[in-house]
């Protein structure tokens, strides 16, 4: 009884320090403070996942909602000029009707929730996972989910994470790069980004029977990268331009090559045939865990890397005449 | 009905309700793609509250895995949405 009230006395305090923390992120006037407590929220929202018995979510966002997130946010406010970093929240009468709106939103939605939660014991899918999940070829029932079970949702976000690191690079060159590093981080970098990388290969390894997987894998790796941009090397340690390109498609292509193979061999499209699934799966997550690596770390850099060459001349004689 | 789910539940829909009106309210970029942010947080916290199920029961698989690829599908939107914001102070300064 005694250890059931210390478990609520700590999902209170945990809910009431995540809320306050994003109430900070989203009501600090001054930018750079918002940017500070929004990591700090990412972080303690790895805590809450990892008590609501969600290691694998514990683990993508500790690297990616606290790490990627706030190293990008960090960098974008570089560019934020002096005037945005003070009284940046609106004030007045219409705010204040958006704020009793977004109180009553609330209100509501927690209403449906509690009846929704409250009513008989919903039909859930977990049952119909747990009895799938010997057949998946994998034990972590998240990697089943992505990788087997829904696997063509895990293709399709892939191909998310294309077209946006695709409207990246097409937006302009990269954000400037960092100073080269002084001895002590660039001897730093020399353990850290090694270790990382051995972390990213046991995460991918692991994630068919323990937390772990591709998304991970490719956090980390692409934490290497931020680290390695940070400390002055341009490139971010990503290899030469043709290989990127060939890294960025490589998750959406080896999961067509299974997807078409399986398709070939009489199988529905993504129906892993009988005793491969394991392999299966492990090869489309190496593939997309270098996929995922190389379109973070683009993503970070924040625009055409200047190691890709000069952009190709426009061709001026089609474009369109310009109207007034 | 549980403690925890029911708290993290609720708590995922202040947090939802806390970012609409920042993403609302904020006056640059960088401030409404935080806002927008903790608002998608507060999504993934109410999945993650159903998918829990007691300290004893394995908790649904399938929120996690949705919530999972609701990450990495958040932070590159977050990072176009920069990248965009660049290029359009670039094209204000032109």
């Amino acid at each position: 009884m005694m250890a059931m009230q210390l478990w609520q006395l700590l999902d209170l305090l945990l809910a009431g320090l995540t809320l306050g923390l994003g109430w900070a992120a989203v009501s600090s006037p001054d930018l750079r403070r918002s940017v500070v407590f929004f990591i700090a929220f990412g972080l303690l929202l790895a805590v809450v996942w990892a008590r609501l018995k969600a290691p694998d979510l514990a683990l993508a966002e500790a690297a990616i909602g606290a790490g990627l997130s706030g190293a990008l946010l960090l960098s974008a406010l570089r560019d934020e000029p002096d005037t945005a970093m003070v009284g940046d929240v609106r004030v007045g009468p219409i705010a204040a009707l958006i704020s009793l709106a977004s109180l009553a939103l609330a209100a509501g939605f927690a209403w449906v929730t509690v009846h929704t939660l409250g009513s008989a014991d919903p039909v859930r899918l977990a049952d119909e996972i747990t009895a799938q999940l010997p057949n998946s070829g994998v034990s972590n029932p998240v990697t089943a989910v992505l990788l087997n079970f829904r696997a063509y949702d895990t293709l399709l976000e892939l191909a998310v994470l294309l077209a946006a690191v695709l409207g990246i690079l097409a937006l302009g060159p990269a954000r400037r790069p960092y100073r080269a590093a002084g001895p002590l981080l660039d001897g730093l970098l020399r353990w850290l980004v090694p270790l990382l990388i051995v972390t990213a290969g046991y995460l991918l390894w692991a994630g068919a029977h323990a937390p772990g997987g591709a998304f991970q894998a490719g956090a980390m790796l692409a934490a290497a990268a931020v680290m390695l941009r940070l400390g002055g090397h341009t490139s971010a340690g990503l290899p030469r331009a043709p290989i990127q390109r060939i890294l960025l498609t490589a998750g959406i292509a080896a999961f067509v090559l299974v997807g078409v193979t399986t398709t070939g061999l009489g199988l529905g499209f993504l129906q892993y045939p009988e005793g491969w699934s394991g392999a299966l799966i492990l090869l489309i997550e190496a593939a997309a865990t270098l996929a995922i690596a190389t379109t973070l770390a683009l993503a970070y850099i924040g625009g055409r890397p200047t190691t890709w060459g000069p952009e190709k001349p426009a061709n001026t004689a089609g474009e369109p005449a310009e109207r007034d | 009905m549980l403690f925890a789910e029911i708290t993290y539940a609720l708590t995922g829909i202040g947090l939802f309700a806390l970012g609409l009106r920042g993403s609302l309210l904020r006056r640059s970029l960088l401030g409404r793609i935080i806002g927008f942010n903790v608002c998608g947080a507060g999504v993934f916290m109410l999945f993650v509250a159903i998918a829990y199920r007691g300290p004893e029961q394995v908790p649904d698989a399938l929120p996690h895995a949705l919530v999972l690829t609701g990450i990495v599908v958040a932070v590159s939107a977050t990072a176009l949405a920069l990248a965009l914001g660049r290029r359009l102070r670039e094209s204000e300064h032109e």
